[in-house]
């Protein structure tokens, strides 16, 4: 399927008396929003769904007051933004959420970039006319990166709703104040929205929805970015600036495939240290959710480097005998392009295991489908698909985005959805009501796709041979069952009052037994699930669906038949109305993928960039030459979204680059931007500057940060599938190559607000069958790792992350990401 | 505005307005008698008397119209912009100073700098503060917008130094601890009106 941009239907509606188009549907606060024109609202957030916690959002439709946020916009509909009545409402909610609201904006980390004391001047609020006794309300932490203030909380409800409509963890929800009752006399003087809005207020504050005073939670801190007040706030910012001081750098989050935006925000260390130093990390959460990645590993910077003259030689020396360069996804295009030039020029070998198997699947892919590159993107799935399918990824730990999408499309386009994949999970039924969790064994992918091509494809499109095999896994059988039966009785019955004998029927109902053919669908069995209650289950889901799509993960890259299962993605999206996303690994794997002709293996004398090797490129500050990190150089990545983004520097770096190596060794402009414009166009990059890439968000959500990579389609003839390898299948104690929920590479570990060890993860009862520390076996090695329990993991496959480069972990699994190992107890 | 009018340096055709100041004597004849005629005016000894009066008067009477300096000093003007002090509250001795920032936003040659913190009292505390001398050209403006009357102008006005650096730190500028009983209420820039009161509305409280 080719991506088909779909044209909204435009209707013409008219706000305080001027014509504006809207799409069809849509909230009248969104039509306005999108149009340039401001309605106050506090509680709601764009991409969730509307709480009506602050009524401020009051407007007038066709002569009816409705709340802008959740009344949609009709043909011809006539909106005004104020009206007298309005005006009252909204200056009394302003009121009564000003009432006992602490006097401590000077301290205050939202330090003026507050939407309570914007509306407050906004609306003029320049006197109080309500009272009530204030509750004690105590600071809490309640993770290791979330501070909150119940002081300054309004209750709006906005941190509770994008945890759970666009997270998905709902770790915090509403909970009891124990405030003071409203005065009686209030019901009747006080305007009405105001008063329900106060009396609302006035029961709640926000805690952790698990009733402990912890979240765990995944630690995103979406949650504080739209906070609206000072009440939430990250444990290491709290106090640190004022936001006026921070200078804002335009960025891209560098570590997980993403690829989201953020600014890092910059100042001097401390009145002694001028060097300038990252703060905090912002998105705008309008548009996109970061996760903890993105938000709090940002100090990764390389401190360290100076333009030391003798390392620089011997690195000139290193490249000359370099027999293969080893790197990994932490490499901006401009740079993957050099490397490129390098093997061109020099005949280096470009060795990344990390990119690798992800291009090799995405050649494979583009042979069986004709498609240059994934056909969807996750903004996409969440405007428009109402069923989400998952297979092979983790997708909770391996992309953010897909996670969010996959949730958001339960909870906003009343969508369904299926997860395939052999680690359990506890959080992702929890998404919503129809969402099917398939656990399956290791090996069994290419059966989760055979599942969706017999539920989803068009049966008249499928090749013979394919029918057949999803038919042999269908059993039919006869069953006798118990039924009800309703029968109508006659009777006669005396009538006392006349004395005569009547007729009188009379239900009665009996057990019967009766034959009936049931098909059980064998696939489903398969794979874990439970084929007698699944065709009622499926029918539910498939009630009202209309866009369907596909997210692939990491585990198919790394398949042993990952070309067979890249011919059934072509094959389903042939056959099946459905698009597809596929999650690069990490960081900026597509764009090394596309840029980069990666070899097989590495041999010889190896420099290792940010990886091991026999001369060490590092920004990790423990190399043999110092690199610039990813925030301390200009540059593009590509994302999950196939755009190419443009990220800035935010901190000072001292030492060489990659393009002083390369104007020494093969020639080069004088700066690494000059590269851009060079990426190959015939692998979808565009002759564009550096300078002249745009970096924005229009009011109506529109991304116009760098531009989107060209795709080609060619028509091909359907690919020819294989039948699922049965003997692919691993048994026994399997291990899994997975990085915990914020830990990507070095560079996350580098950094002071992520958390997350290095460690064997496990479910609760696994971990305690494990004890505290076991030597995890493999054919070719083997390594010593802390046992952790993760209560969100169910099953027995144990995850081993890879994020220290020096572990090699990568190569432990070899060209796999599952492992048969044994488990030795230390 | 347009910078043209600073770049115009054509001094040339501009319109002077001559003073008159007189006439000085010409020739050496004119000259001569000018200086015979002042020296024997008597002036001279009116000027020497004059001195002479205000020496005894001052020696003797004890009667005396200059200030000791740097023994002595004039009092100056509430608004007179000097050296700053951070004011301490008088109850509990802490530093008033919230660190709000305002005064560092404010400060129009960028020379406050400060540091906060999150204590172990759920405060912010203000771990170091700074104003480079060199560069602070006594505005003014970091007292009058402080919230809290915690930065104001003390009356130390010797800023003479060998460099053109100098900064003072936060324990430099605080009222000391043992001299809170001396310290000043400030009414200059930024001081509370004396008819604060009627400006202000009530807000009602429920207790
Ligand atoms: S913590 Fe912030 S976002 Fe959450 S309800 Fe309170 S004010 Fe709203
Ligand atoms: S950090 Fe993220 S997951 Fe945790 S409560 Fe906040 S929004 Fe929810
Ligand atoms: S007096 Fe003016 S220049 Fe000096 S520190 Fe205050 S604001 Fe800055
Ligand atoms: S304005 Fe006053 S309270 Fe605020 S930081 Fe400056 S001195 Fe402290
Ligand atoms: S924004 Fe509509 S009710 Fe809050």
């Amino acid at each position: 399927m080719s991506e088909v941009q779909t044209v909204d239907n435009m209707i013409s509606i008219t706000i305080d008396g001027i014509e504006y188009k809207a799409k069809e549907g849509e909230y009248i606060l969104n039509a306005a929003r999108a149009n340039d024109v401001f309605i106050p609202a506090i509680c709601y957030l764009t991409r969730c769904s509307p709480t009506l916690a602050c009524r401020i959002c009051l407007v007038e439709a066709d002569g009816k007051q409705v709340y802008a946020c959740n009344a949609k916009v009709k043909e011809g509909m006539e909106v005004v933004t104020s009206t007298e009545n309005i005006l009252t409402e909204r200056r009394a909610i302003m009121e009564v959420y000003d009432v006992n609201h602490p006097l401590q904006c000077g301290v205050c980390d939202k330090s003026g970039e507050c939407e309570l004391q914007n509306y407050t001047l906004e609306l003029a609020v320049d006197s109080q006319s309500y009272m009530i006794p204030d509750t004690k309300r105590e600071t809490t932490n309640w993770s290791s990166v979330l501070h909150y203030d119940p002081g300054l909380c309004i209750v709006c409800e906005r941190c509770t709703t994008v945890c759970k409509d666009m997270i998905g963890d709902a770790a915090i929800t509403t909970a009891k104040r124990g405030g003071a009752e409203l005065d009686k006399s209030y019901k009747e003087s006080m305007p009405k929205d105001a008063y329900s809005m106060w009396n609302k207020l006035q029961k709640s504050v926000i805690a952790p929805s698990n009733g402990t005073g912890e979240t765990n939670c995944s630690d995103c801190g979406e949650c504080i970015a739209v906070c609206p007040v000072g009440a939430l706030a990250s444990r290491d910012f709290v106090y640190q600036s004022n936001a006026w001081d921070l200078k804002r750098v335009p960025a891209v989050a560098a570590h997980s495939s993403d690829g989201a935006q953020i600014y890092y925000e910059v100042k001097p260390t401390s009145i002694t240290d001028r060097t300038e130093k990252i703060y905090r990390v912002t998105n705008e959460w309008n548009y996109v959710s970061l996760d903890g990645s993105a938000r709090f590993a940002y100090d990764f910077q390389n401190t360290t480097a100076s333009k030391d003259k003798a390392a620089f030689d011997a690195a000139i020396e290193a490249f000359k005998k370099a027999e293969t360069i080893r790197f990994n996804a932490m490499i901006t295009n401009e740079e993957a392009m050099m490397l490129q030039t390098l093997k061109e020029k020099m005949g280096v070998k470009l060795y990344n295991p990390e990119v690798k198997a992800f291009q090799t699947f995405l050649n494979h892919y583009e042979a069986a489908s004709g498609n240059s590159l994934w056909t969807t993107d996750p903004d996409a799935i969440m405007k428009k698909s109402d069923f989400v399918i998952s297979i092979g990824a983790a997708l909770r730990n391996d992309s953010p985005a897909m996670k969010y999408a996959f949730n958001n499309v339960q909870k906003l386009n009343k969508g369904a959805g299926l997860y395939f994949h052999p680690v359990g999970d506890t959080l992702i039924p929890t998404f919503g009501k129809t969402v099917e969790v398939f656990t399956h064994k290791v090996g069994h992918e290419e059966l989760a796709l055979y599942l969706v091509l017999d539920l989803f494809a068009d049966k008249e499109k499928l090749p013979e041979d394919v029918k057949e095999y999803i038919d042999s896994f269908k059993k039919t059988e006869t069953k006798t069952i118990k039924e009800k039966e309703v029968k109508t009785v006659k009777e006669m019955v005396l009538n006392e009052e006349t004395g005569e004998e009547e007729e009188v029927s009379k239900k009665v109902t009996e057990m019967v037994d009766k034959e009936i053919t049931v098909t059980t669908n064998g696939l489903v069995d398969l794979l874990g699930g439970d084929a007698s209650k699944f065709d009622a289950a499926f029918e539910k889901m498939m009630k009202k669906k209309e866009h369907f799509s596909m997210m692939l993960g990491e585990d198919l890259y790394y398949h042993e038949k990952a070309e067979n299962i890249a011919k059934l993605v072509a094959l389903v999206e042939a056959t099946c109305d459905m698009d597809v996303v596929m999650t690069p690994p990490k960081s900026n794997a597509l764009g090394v993928a596309l840029i980069c002709d990666l070899d097989d293996a590495q041999s010889g004398y190896t420099i290792g960039y940010n990886e091991n090797g026999d001369f060490r490129l590092s920004a990790l500050g423990d190399g043999d030459l110092d690199m610039p990190a990813l925030n301390q150089q200009e540059g593009t990545l590509c994302n999950i979204g196939k755009r190419l983004l443009p990220t800035n520097a935010a901190v000072e770096y001292n030492g060489y680059e990659l393009n002083d190596l390369m104007k020494v060794l093969v020639g080069a402009p004088e700066l690494t931007i000059d590269w851009t414009a060079m990426l190959p166009t015939d692998r979808g990059f565009k002759a564009i500057a550096f300078d002249d890439l745009t970096n924005s968000f229009d009011n109506d959500g529109s991304d116009n940060r760098g531009y989107r990579l060209e795709t080609s389609n060619v028509e091909t003839d359907l690919p020819e599938v294989e039948k699922c390898d049965e003997s692919a299948l691993l048994e026994g104690e399997i291990a899994y190559r997975c990085n915990p929920a914020r830990q990507f590479n070095d560079f996350t570990d580098k950094s002071h607000e992520i958390f997350e060890a290095f460690a064997l993860y496990a479910s609760t009862e696994k971990a305690e069958a494990l004890g505290n520390k076991v030597e995890v076996v493999f054919d070719n090695g083997s390594i010593t790792l802390d046992v952790l329990a993760d209560e969100k993991i169910t099953g027995d496959i144990v995850k081993v992350p890879d994020f220290k480069a020096a572990k090699g972990v990568y190569d432990l699994f070899g060209g796999s990401r599952y492992k048969t190992v044994t488990l030795r107890k230390v | 505005m347009g910078l043209e009018q600073f770049k115009n340096r054509n001094v040339g055709t501009q319109n002077y307005t001559m003073v008159d100041a007189g006439h000085s004597p010409q020739g050496a004849m004119c000259q001569f008698k000018q200086v015979v005629k002042r020296t024997f005016k008597g002036e001279l000894f009116v000027g020497l008397w004059v001195t002479m009066r205000s020496m005894i008067k001052a020696l003797f009477a004890n009667d005396m119209h200059t200030v000791k300096y740097p023994l002595e000093k004039l009092p100056i003007s509430p608004r007179y912009r000097a050296i700053h002090d951070m004011l301490r509250l008088l109850e509990s001795g802490h530093y008033r100073c919230i660190g709000c920032g305002l005064c560092e936003k404010i400060c129009i040659s960028n020379c406050i700098a400060m540091d906060t913190r999150y204590d172990e009292n759920q405060r912010k505390e203000v771990s170091e503060y700074t104003i480079n001398f060199g560069r602070c050209i006594f505005c003014g403006y970091c007292a009058e917008v402080c919230p809290e009357l915690a930065i104001v102008h003390g009356p130390r006005y010797e800023n003479a130094s060998q460099q053109r650096a100098g900064f003072s730190l936060f324990e430099d500028m605080l009222t000391p601890i043992d001299k809170l009983n001396l310290q000043q209420e400030y009414d200059g820039f930024g001081a509370v009106s004396p008819n604060a009161d009627e400006n202000i509305k009530q807000t009602p409280l429920a207790y």
